[in-house]
């Protein structure tokens, strides 16, 4: 006999999918659109064909789409899915809400690099240019990361800890970039300033393949602990007497966040929003399921970032309009329409 | 089921909070009292692995370090004294958790008739597909217990399980507390403030003061004058009515605890 229960709980599920689904066909679409939005305008069919049969495509088109668009369209994509990642799991194992990957401090840290190598010159490796300031950033996102470890590590993996020492270090790291601002020339001043904005300017195949790389080593090393990180939303103690390491879960996790995000700040600065809000959504559509929440976060943060990336491009058709900006301008206006709707306590 | 502590001992940060504990509980259900900081939450969580005390811990004739970790899950169920939670969860998905180290990414048939066996013995069905946050304080503590139910435990462990519950809340939580641990053969120990709830439903007392017991057995042999005034400071009048049951009385402090 089927039970009431089991066809309530396997109808959720299906909705949970159909949710999925939904969301996978819009990143898609807003992914497709990315490319063929721009100063000289491609249709949905050119992309298509263009990506699909390079070879008998238009030269001219193949060009654009391989060489410019696409690249940008899948760092889109995939810092996207990073940041909101790394924005639901730190919600997660701080059980804070208010938290994004930023409250631990590691953006500021990246900006931090950054702008060091802009002004200063100050780096630890022999790369060049933009490659540089990506490197550097990366560096100084991962000292950030082991200030916190280390801490936590030493002390407790208390989540009250984690914040208060992530907090500091933002406050640290901004302080320092506000100092290099102060002595920077007007050339510099102006880099910093874009680069803090954010955005998809430096993407080349190379930066798309690292982000790639690293979310097929991350995504899996999480999903491990789906149904841990799940129970750990009952509580510490809970966790604890269901036999969950909660201090190795939470400092695990972590390192994935950090990684995650240092690789998205690193190529395209500090893009808010993404690591906030996408979560929040997925939440109240999937509820708190890591199966299903974390997957829709990151098809949210991607589908975001794609229509900021759209968005700015219609918004500024010769200029470069920082990501940054638009993801905040697009997404806060839908967001607060969720809120609005939202029924009290429903997914 | 047979549990037995020796030279149990717990220190936060330095500051020892049990020391040198020893007892032995057999099936039933056990009223562990005492004031506040008496170390009764502290000995319960060392009970339930959540904290790592010194000493030892007998399940069944075993010590709980040479036990399995999946034996030692499936063996003991804890409700920490807060169940509060913000996550959004529904019902069903609440209690799935409380199978979290069998569960694979599919959730298999087993363990959702065993989530449906739970809801239905617990008589609440009817709430498996709310959001754990729509509940009220009551149904929230009879959705916590049916989650230490799933793995049919052998010992059940609750802090301060009436905590922000109406009367009738209490009576009925505890009734059906007293017939899970019959009709199941569990050992149930009860971290509680309220002594006429001990003395009406507990089995047998313990009494914690100052990170050490001071005394156990039966409510009527535990539940003196002398034991409540220097466990407590106050002076109590103990009665027993028609059905036999101790009825416990404060009448005055003896020692102030707040200045005036």
């Amino acid at each position: 006999m089927e039970l009431p229960n089991k066809e309530a709980y396997e109808s959720l599920i299906r909705r949970k999918i159909l949710f999925f689904i939904l969301f996978i066909s819009a990143a898609f679409l807003a992914f497709l659109l990315d490319i063929a939005v721009g100063s000289s305008g491609l249709s949905l069919y050119e992309v298509f064909s263009t990506i699909v049969f390079p070879a008998s495509s238009d030269p001219t088109s193949s060009v654009i789409v391989w060489n410019f668009r696409l690249p940008k369209a899948l760092m889109a994509v995939f810092i996207g899915a990073s940041l909101a990642i790394a924005g639901a799991e730190v919600q997660t194992i701080l059980d804070n809400p208010l938290a994004s990957p930023y409250t631990l401090g590691i953006s500021a840290a990246a900006g931090f690099g950054a702008a060091a190598t802009m002004v200063l010159g100050l780096t630890l490796t022999s790369f060049a240019g933009n490659v540089l300031v990506s490197i550097n950033a990366f560096i100084f996102s991962f000292v950030c990361f082991f200030v916190i470890y280390f801490i936590a590590k030493v002390k407790s993996a208390s989540k009250e800890l984690i914040i208060l020492t992530g907090v500091a270090l933002l406050f640290l790291f901004q302080a320092l970039v506000s100092l290099l601002q102060y002595i920077a020339t007007d050339d510099q001043l102006q880099n910093i300033v874009f680069w803090l904005f954010g955005s998809l300017e430096n993407s080349s195949w190379s930066t798309v393949t690292i982000c790639l790389l690293i979310l097929l080593i991350f995504i899996p090393l999480l999903a491990i602990d789906f149904w841990k990180l799940t129970a750990l939303r009952l509580g510490d103690e809970k966790a604890k007497s269901l036999g969950i390491d909660v201090e190795k879960l939470r400092l695990k996790v972590l390192i994935c966040v950090s990684v995650l995000t240092a690789s998205a700040v690193c190529f395209a600065g500090t893009i808010g929003f993404v690591g906030l809000v996408p979560p929040h959504i997925a939440r109240m559509l999937v509820g708190e399921d890591q199966r299903y929440f974390v997957p829709l976060s990151a098809l949210l943060g991607s589908l975001f970032l794609s229509l900021a990336s759209i968005g700015g491009k219609i918004c500024c058709h010769k200029g470069v309009f920082p990501i940054g900006i638009a993801t905040s301008l697009i997404g806060v206006p839908f967001f607060l329409s969720l809120i609005i709707m939202k029924r009290s306590g429903s997914f | 089921m047979k549990l037995e502590a020796n030279d149990l001992s717990f220190s936060y940060n330095s500051h020892p909070v049990l020391n040198d504990i020893n007892f032995k509980i057999e099936s039933r259900i056990t009223a562990l009292i005492g004031p506040n900081a008496a170390g009764k939450s502290t000995l319960l969580k060392c009970m339930a692995g959540v904290l790592e005390p010194d000493g030892s811990l007998i399940i069944n004739e075993k010590d709980v370090k040479d036990l399995k970790k999946e034996e030692l899950i499936r063996s003991r169920s804890y409700l920490p004294q807060d169940s509060k939670t913000n996550a959004c969860l529904s019902v069903f998905e609440t209690l799935l958790l409380g199978m979290v180290h069998s569960l694979s990414w599919k959730v298999g048939e087993e363990e959702i008739e065993a989530v449906s066996n739970v809801l239905e013995y617990m008589g609440i069905e009817d709430l498996a597909m709310k959001n754990i946050n729509e509940l009220s304080g009551g149904q929230k503590q009879m959705v916590f217990i049916a989650q230490s139910l799933i793995r049919n435990p052998q010992l059940l462990l609750m802090d301060e399980p009436t905590n922000g519950l109406d009367l009738q809340h209490q009576l009925e939580l505890f009734e059906f507390i007293q017939k899970i641990t019959k009709e199941k053969g569990m050992t149930t120990i009860i971290a509680l403030h309220d002594l006429n709830l001990a003395a009406r439903y507990a089995d047998n007392i313990v009494v914690m003061s100052k990170g050490m017991i001071h005394s156990s057995g039966s409510p009527s042999s535990v539940l003196t004058q002398k034991t409540i005034q220097s466990v407590y400071g106050i002076n109590a009048d103990i009665s027993v009515d028609t059905d036999g049951i101790l009825w416990i009385k404060p009448l005055n402090s003896v020692r102030k605890v707040f200045r005036s």
